[in-house]
């Protein structure tokens, strides 16, 4: 359970980050965890509109220095 | 092998936990096929307008709609219409009005202008350089997003009939349809969101 892989998005506009982490999830395993990296500042809310929709977990949302860090966990 | 009485129940544990976390990922995935089968997480957009900017507008949402797992159908009609079109084609056969129309309609994602400040093109390139410096997807961009995404386009049959665009001139888009107003409500009905661009 302890597989995580990490992307960047950062220099990604609306809607290219929630596209790219769609699509992005897709490739790792249930229950894996993803961590993505955004300096778009719609990403925050965007991320927590993101997994409440798809139904993925939200398990940790950051914010420090113009990046936005969201781990998220595959769900179904 | 005989394991110690201990390790017998921790290792069930750990099945009747991994089971727990099956179903729940189960139902979850079960709720939100009922939540799509019974059209209430379906965006539905009818692109009136063919302007560059709100054409973005729409393409911007339905992908980003489209990549939170509703089912997103983009319906176009009118001035719409002109962005399924593909540029640069043969004429031939229309008659003088329609040639003219073909002429005067802008023809894919390169051609659309802004509703303010194109200034004969000359906004729109200074936009469109901002949007390049600044990430922004533009247009031709946002389309080939939606193959990806999964968006349905429809083109109003009317309106291509009235603009004098024929079906062979139409755009490459995985799923393309032609249709009319019934359809559009179809689909509009069977989804919870409409907007009209």
């Amino acid at each position: 359970m302890s597989e995580r892989k990490t992307i960047d998005l950062t220099g990604m506009r609306c809607p290219g980050p929630i596209v790219q982490l769609n699509a992005e999830i897709r490739q790792i395993t249930q229950g894996a965890e993803l961590e993505a990296l955004s300096d778009d500042p719609a990403f925050e809310l965007d991320a927590k509109a993101w997994c409440r929709r798809t139904g993925h977990e939200l398990l940790a949302l950051a914010s420090a220095d113009g990046i936005v860090r969201a781990r998220i966990r595959r769900r179904a | 092998m005989i394991e110690p009485s201990s390790a017998v129940g921790s290792s069930a544990d750990v099945q009747s936990s991994e089971l727990h976390r099956h179903i729940a990922y189960r139902l979850e995935a079960l709720e939100q096929e009922v939540a799509r089968l019974s059209g209430r997480n379906g965006l539905t957009v009818c692109v009136f307008s063919g302007d560059l900017d709100r054409l973005i507008a729409a393409f911007s949402i339905a992908n980003g709609a489209a990549a939170c797992g509703l089912r997103v159908c983009m319906f176009f009609t009118f001035w719409g219409t002109t962005l399924l079109r593909r540029p640069r084609v043969a004429s031939r056969g229309k008659r003088l009005v329609e040639r003219m129309l073909g002429w005067l309609l802008p023809a894919g994602p390169h051609a659309v202008r802004l509703s303010r400040l194109d200034l004969g093109g000359l906004g729109r390139r200074m936009i469109l350089a901002e949007m390049r410096r600044k990430g922004v997807p533009d247009l031709a961009a946002l389309m080939e997003m939606a193959k990806n995404t999964g968006v349905e386009i429809l083109a109003c049959g009317m309106s291509m009939e009235l603009m004098g665009i024929r079906a062979g001139e139409l755009i490459d888009y995985p799923g393309l349809r032609v249709c009319g107003a019934a359809q559009f409500a179809d689909m509009a009905a069977e989804g919870n969101v409409t907007l009209f661009v």
